[in-house]
């Protein structure tokens, strides 16, 4: 047993440290530091710099162009990006399509659209949610049925984040609506300029527009935009899965987000001393900050297993349950430290509106950040599917 | 021992409940909280008409209700609609004060909808803490500076705290001016709230004020002013909170997955029965709060209630939206509006902590 990283996994950190310092600008750690915000811009300019870098595709083969890290590396580095503020690298193309076109890809499709994820002349979302499929994802209803060299789509997705920034959507669309429900389903790539797409905004609760409404009217997709087998959709779809659930406990987030109540607290008042010394707040403090450092113990063992070569199981499911509540808890932090200063808030849609915002702890839309962070519970498989996962394989009838 | 309202308290609350429920839908008051005021003439005087600002004063005073029973069955109505409307703003904070200085003239402006108020009292250090005042006044003129005065835009008068003598969080040396919202050097900074409404920073520059009730002994008159919107900010909520859980409850016996309503699960069935046990408990401190109220236990149970409320109001606002899942982290699903108003609530007044503190400091003495 050692808790400590080895000399080489050290000297990655202090390399990761050096870079974010020189290569990251600085007014985009500032925007993300105060809860703006990014531009499609401003997001795909800090991937062409970590792609300058060879950083890009952190998770993917050498040969496919990628850093080819593993999982300890992966999670230095989003540990320290977290702390510098860095922006969260856009998932959609480079964690989750990315790996499932290397595995079951042709090569002309890995050849095609894989170095156009690194060069960020596409940009991809997520075609799975829909509104009557949500935590039940394998009773969409969205159909592809083909007819010559295409097939031909109808229907809805829903919750498509930063789909209004695609150009390319991955879903999943069902192929044979008699087969067993996980059984009819492929795995189709949709060029979102082909007529009869249409993307609708989702604005969310605090005004902000990450998500949105993909419409589907007879639009016509190459068959060679089919990955692998037809009605094999739903075996990637769950390869996918166990891609997003990296970095799924959110620590170096926690951690970023720890630092900051504190520093709130050092410098907002309560009854005439420093909020932090207060015993109530002080120890809610306490109790997050001991769940947080153990959970950095979990996410560590396992993550040390995943590099090993063991898929983590289960235990992702642990992780997102126990890091996003760990999360939400310390953007609840937050919004109590600021006290009445919680409530101003202005709408990003409204140009400039966030300047006439007060903020005196420099702390940004905390409150905003509290109810936005309240999806972390609820998308990529909810907490309540989470732990019917851990449930059934604990208890008995694992998968 | 009777936990029925009178005949007339029920009457006032099907006729708000009737009103707001034809008029008030998700979609009207999201085109209020995008205006540039922030609020509705409209269903402000229509509001006043049906006498929901009548009803938090007595019959010396103008008014028809006046206790804190009145006070709770208006804003229990209008928090179970999500109104954004100062009627807390001006009818309790500012009409109490009113009320209590004798000003009869300007509080029959406010009773039929024709006059707004501010109370300008916390400050940006002061946290939640009532004796906090830096804003000094010499004689009639007053500098100093307020923290998120809602309401202050709007204001015809704005109510300011001001120290004429003393330490800077003694309760005694309090005076409190009445300033006219166009006053010279006085200057406000308004925004929009996360909830609805808006309010303002306000900077007050050797601002000519005039003095409601005797210099330097105001402090009473703004504890009592809000102890009582204490009352209505939990008796908002608890009414935000019955919205929270009726549109669960309809939530998990509509919405299929799996081939059956998810209601049916019983990892839900049962959190929501812990929301349902939560509500009765939410009811009971906030008829607590206004029972004790005219007693000498009226800040101990105000205290209670309101960490109650704040414990309670979390978990309702946060199981509402995850037994719901991503629908309601929609603007225009009528819950966003809703959790987001039972959060924020704990932010005026005193939060769960202060009011923990407060309970045992009080029960101590």
């Amino acid at each position: 047993m050692d808790l400590s990283y080895s000399e080489d996994e050290m000297a990655f950190r202090q390399e990761v440290r050096d870079f974010l310092r020189d290569e990251l600008p600085k007014d985009l750690s500032e925007k993300v530091r105060l809860g703006r915000d990014l531009s499609k811009a401003e997001m795909d300019n800090w991937q062409s710099i970590l792609q300058g870098r060879g950083w890009l595709a952190q998770n993917w083969p050498k040969v496919f162009g990628g850093a080819e890290w593993n999982a300890v590396q992966r999670h230095i580095f989003e540990e320290e990006a977290a702390g510098a503020h860095a922006p969260r690298i856009v998932p959609f193309g480079l964690t989750m399509l990315g790996p499932v076109l290397q595995k079951f890809g042709s090569k002309d499709q890995q050849d095609y659209w894989l170095p156009r994820i690194l060069s960020g002349e596409d940009w991809w979302c997520q075609g799975y949610s829909e509104p009557g499929a949500g935590s039940d994802l394998a009773s969409l209803k969205t159909k592809a049925v083909r007819e010559g060299d295409h097939y031909v789509v109808n229907g809805q997705k829903t919750w498509t984040t930063l789909g209004q920034h695609a150009n390319m959507i991955f879903c999943l669309v069902r192929t044979d609506p008699h087969a067993k429900q996980q059984e009819g389903i492929s795995f189709l790539l949709i060029d979102m300029d082909t007529p009869g797409v249409e993307v609708r905004p989702i604005i969310l609760l605090d005004g902000s527009h990450e998500v949105n409404e993909v419409w589907f009217t007879d639009v016509k997709v190459p068959v060679e935009n089919l990955v692998g087998e037809e009605n094999k959709g739903w075996t990637y779809a769950k390869y996918l899965l166990t891609h997003e659930r990296t970095n799924i406990a959110g620590v170096g987030f926690s951690q970023a987000g720890l630092a900051a109540v504190k520093r709130i607290a050092k410098h907002a008042n309560h009854n005439g001393k420093p909020l932090i010394e207060n015993p109530a707040f002080a120890a809610r403090l306490a109790q997050v900050e001991i769940d947080l450092r153990a959970m950095a113990t979990t996410n560590l063992r396992i993550i040390s297993k995943a590099a090993a070569g063991d898929a983590p199981g289960v235990e992702a499911s642990m992780l997102k349950v126990k890091g996003t509540l760990i999360r939400q808890e310390i953007n609840d932090l937050a919004r109590r430290a600021v006290g009445p200063y919680a409530m101003p808030f202005a709408s990003e849609a409204v140009e400039g509106a966030n300047d006439l915002i007060p903020d005196p702890f420099d702390a940004g839309p905390v409150a905003a950040d509290y109810f936005n962070n309240r999806k972390l519970s609820i998308f990529g498989g909810s907490n309540e599917i989470q732990r019917g996962i851990i449930a059934k394989t604990m208890l008995g009838g694992g998968r | 021992m009777n936990f029925d309202l009178t005949e007339e308290r029920q009457m006032l609350r099907d006729t708000l409940r009737r009103f707001l429920r034809q008029k008030y839908t998700t979609e009207v008051r999201n085109g209020i909280i995008a205006s540039e005021t922030g609020i509705s003439s409209d269903i402000w005087s229509a509001l006043a008409e049906l006498g929901v600002l009548a009803a938090l004063f007595p019959e010396d005073q103008g008014g028809f209700g006046g206790q804190a029973f009145d006070v709770a069955v208006v804003f229990e109505e209008l928090g179970r609609a999500g109104v954004v409307e100062p009627f807390l703003d001006t009818g309790v904070l500012g009409g109490r004060i009113l009320g209590a200085a004798g000003d009869l003239e300007r509080l029959e402006a406010v009773i039929a909808g024709g006059l707004q108020l501010a109370l300008a009292h916390a400050e940006p250090t002061s946290r939640y803490a009532l004796s906090h005042v830096h804003t000094g006044a010499d004689g009639t003129r007053i500098t100093g500076r307020k923290a998120v005065v809602l309401n202050a835009e709007a204001a015809d008068y704005l109510i300011v705290s001001a120290r004429v003598r003393g330490s800077f969080d003694d309760a005694d040396g309090i005076s409190l001016f009445l300033v006219p919202g166009d006053a010279d050097g006085l200057t406000i900074q308004g925004y929009p709230l996360l909830a609805g409404g808006r309010a303002a920073e306000v900077i007050l520059e050797n601002v000519e004020g005039t003095r409601i009730g005797s210099e330097g002994a105001a402090y009473p008159m703004i504890a009592d002013a809000v102890a009582a919107a204490t009352v209505a900010q939990i008796a908002e909520t608890l009414g935000a909170m019955e919205t929270a859980t009726a549109l669960t409850l309809d939530y998990l016996m509509t919405r299929k997955q799996f081939g059956r309503p998810i209601g049916t699960f019983q990892a839900l069935a049962h959190r929501m029965a812990d929301l349902l046990i939560e509500m009765e408990q939410a009811r009971s401190a906030v008829i607590n709060a206004a029972g004790y109220f005219d007693t000498s236990e009226r800040d101990l149970n105000i205290s209670a209630a309101k960490n109650l409320i704040g414990r309670a109001g979390r978990l309702v606002a946060e199981e509402a939206v995850q037994m719901h899942g991503g629908i309601a982290m929609t603007q225009e699903y009528e819950l966003a509006h809703i959790a987001k108003r039972i959060v924020m609530a704990d932010h005026r007044f005193g939060d769960t902590d202060y009011h923990l503190e407060r309970f045992i400091e009080l029960g101590i003495a």
